[in-house]
């Protein structure tokens, strides 16, 4: 990540450009005096999403290892965190890549549960071969996104409403298929051990992760390479920035969302099998708080909720921003509550931030 | 700078005519784009031009008459076939996407991918030879005062983003560039930029249509001017054998214009 360096963002300040906007008759008024420095440090905030994040996990780790001490850096503390945003690191890749179309998605949540009590009913009830569960589990989050992507683009819903729809199908699709009992950790264990594979950790100085957690970051690898270095990625920026442009420019706007809602769902099933991994057992009820957790990770990550801007490496450290000021304050013996009040805190910083970096720049 | 009126037409419309319910939108306008030259078309609101260009540029499909290209006839049921054709078309609200950067931009719906493995299995972008290309392009429209053709283009003016959308048609438009208003949004410098990057791509070789209500920047640019009026084309003038007023007034249905005077 280059986005610590400040220098790129200099450019910008150059005398000739200045020049040029102040030729321009669209600028009501033009001081010819330089940035001053909140000016360029808004600059090169939004030339570069991830460093809101970065620089606020930065002073979140010197923090908390100044105050609870060497019991915050010890490396197995490390892979605990790491362990405890694995899903909702997950389910942040499936929400950046719609957040990014300018879409939410309310529904995540509801589909990683559907898809894991689907995996677990068809290779514990049905008896059929963990793999090829897992298979149909993956499916079904495909199919779900499906439905997702069709209402939006075939019927114009906005996303926020059709997933708030699909959210309530699915949990209800989820408590009538699960008949809203539990898959017990040992039955999984004994005839599909598979599903619990992700939960498997290995050990290194100190520190365990797990299968699971090292899955996250290959799939965080794989969306940022798609993302970036394919004309689909490109499309998806495009779509979310400016989806007029976008469709004049050639690009079929609704098939790259149709897409995006469809591979998301992918992204949420792979997501219920890290579930299974990291709880043991299947329930209905697990993962309930996922959904807004994920918008979370998303929004402190530096995505724009206006769609066109971010990266997804952002939502894996806004998801690390999250698990690290939850296990800081967990370690520093402070109550629950101030946890979630921290959290919100934080959502509400991460949001007023982008307002003032888009604000500067528009 | 030299237009060739003795050659084919690149680009020619004959009998168009487009009705929507009762109006009558087109109503049998002929159009001839010669090799080398800025055909600028005027007409008063509802004269129906942006209809005219909407049919040549492959976002409204005719319901009579024929478009030639190249003297052979052609028929476009999307601007992603005329694009196809080598007709490219620079919008008047900027087809743009100002998150991203210039050369993402200039190659936007037609990114180039990587030889090989790379571009086949991992649909590898080329992102090098695509700002390679968006460089040179960019620096032979003259427009290198853009520094940095990873910028995103929102940091741009607004003439600055017209250059780039004039690139992205230059680089890709084999036959004929469509211009809507290039000059519409922008200050007077800017304008003037703009007009002089029109001209730069018509003396690479490039013919072009420009769609301006502009009068000055039209007699500035234009090697002819096509006046539309009540659906069909009333005249075609050049900006030497006729004034802006005597333009305006035929415009308009003021003064009349016998086909026998019409320019080539």
């Amino acid at each position: 990540m280059s986005s610590a360096n400040p220098k790129p963002s200099a450019p910008v300040l150059d005398h000739d450009k200045v020049a040029d906007q102040a030729g321009s008759g669209s600028y009501v008024a033009n001081f010819e005096s330089k940035d001053s420095a909140l000016t360029r440090f808004q600059k090169f905030l939004h030339k570069y999403p991830v460093a809101a994040p970065t620089i606020v996990l930065v002073c979140a780790i010197i923090g908390f290892s100044l105050l609870v001490g060497d019991r915050f850096l010890h490396p197995f503390n490390l892979s605990l965190v790491l362990q405890q945003v694995t899903i909702i690191g997950v389910i942040g890749v499936a929400q950046t890549l719609i957040i990014l179309t300018a879409g939410i998605d309310l529904s995540v949540g509801a589909i990683m549960v559907l898809a894991s009590v689907v995996m677990g009913r068809m290779a514990i009830d049905h008896g059929l071969d963990a793999g090829f569960a897992l298979l149909i589990g993956i499916s079904v989050g495909a199919l779900a996104g499906l439905i997702n992507g069709t209402l939006i683009t075939r019927f114009k819903l906005p996303p926020f409403i059709a997933t708030l729809g699909s959210w309530n199908v699915f949990f209800a699709l989820n408590l009538w298929y699960s008949k809203s009992e539990t898959i017990r950790s040992q039955d999984i264990a004994n005839n599909a051990p598979l599903l619990q594979w992700l939960g498997e950790t290995i050990s290194f100085f100190g520190a365990r992760l797990t299968y699971g957690s090292l899955l996250m970051l290959a799939l965080f690898f794989v969306i940022w390479y798609a993302l970036n270095w394919t004309a689909w990625g490109r499309h998806v920026y495009a779509t979310g920035d400016d989806p007029a442009a976008a469709k004049l420019a050639g690009i079929r706007t609704d098939r790259i969302l149709l897409s995006v809602y469809v591979l998301a769902g992918v992204v949420c099933a792979i997501g219920a099998w890290v579930l299974i991994g990291r709880i043991g057992s299947v329930s209905p009820q697990a993962g309930y708080t996922t959904n807004l957790d994920s918008i979370t990770a998303v929004v402190i990550g530096g995505c724009s909720l206006f769609g066109g801007r971010g990266s997804i490496y952002g939502t894996l450290i806004g998801a690390l921003v999250v698990g690290v000021f939850r296990n800081g304050l967990a370690l520093a013996g402070v109550d629950v509550l101030w946890q979630e009040f921290t959290v919100g805190i934080l959502i509400i910083v991460a949001v007023g931030v982008d307002q003032w970096i888009r604000k500067g720049t528009a | 700078m030299t237009a060739h009126y003795d050659q084919q037409p690149v680009l020619q419309a004959r009998g168009l005519v487009k009705r929507y319910g009762s109006v009558t939108a087109i109503d049998h306008a002929d159009l001839a784009l010669y090799p080398g030259e800025i055909l600028a078309v005027i007409g008063d609101n509802g004269a129906g031009k942006s209809s005219l260009i909407k049919a040549l540029s492959g976002a409204l499909v005719p319901d009579e008459g024929e478009i030639l290209l190249d003297g052979q006839p052609v028929q476009f049921n999307s601007p992603m076939q005329a694009r196809e054709l080598g007709i490219e078309t620079v919008y008047q609200n900027l087809a743009v996407s100002p998150a991203l950067n210039i050369a993402d931009n200039l190659f936007l719906g037609r990114e180039l991918r990587k030889p090989g493995i790379l571009g086949s299995v991992f649909r590898m972008l080329d992102k090098k030879a695509m700002e390679e290309r968006a460089q040179a392009k960019m620096k032979e429209l003259g427009l290198m005062t853009i520094q940095n053709i990873s910028q995103a283009v929102e940091s741009l003016s607004g003439g600055q983003r017209q250059g780039v959308a004039v690139a992205r048609s230059a680089l890709f438009g084999s036959k004929v560039v469509i211009m809507d208003e290039p000059t519409a949004a922008l200050g007077v410098k800017e304008s003037r930029r703009v007009l002089n990057l029109i001209k730069e791509v018509r003396d690479r070789g490039l013919p072009i249509i420009l769609i301006s209500h502009n009068m000055p920047h039209v007699f500035e640019v234009a090697d002819r001017i096509h006046i539309h009026r009540l659906g069909k084309c009333a005249a075609t003038i050049t900006p030497e054998s006729h004034t802006m007023s005597e333009a305006v007034a035929i415009m308009t249905g003021a003064m009349e214009v016998d086909d026998s005077s019409a320019a080539a």
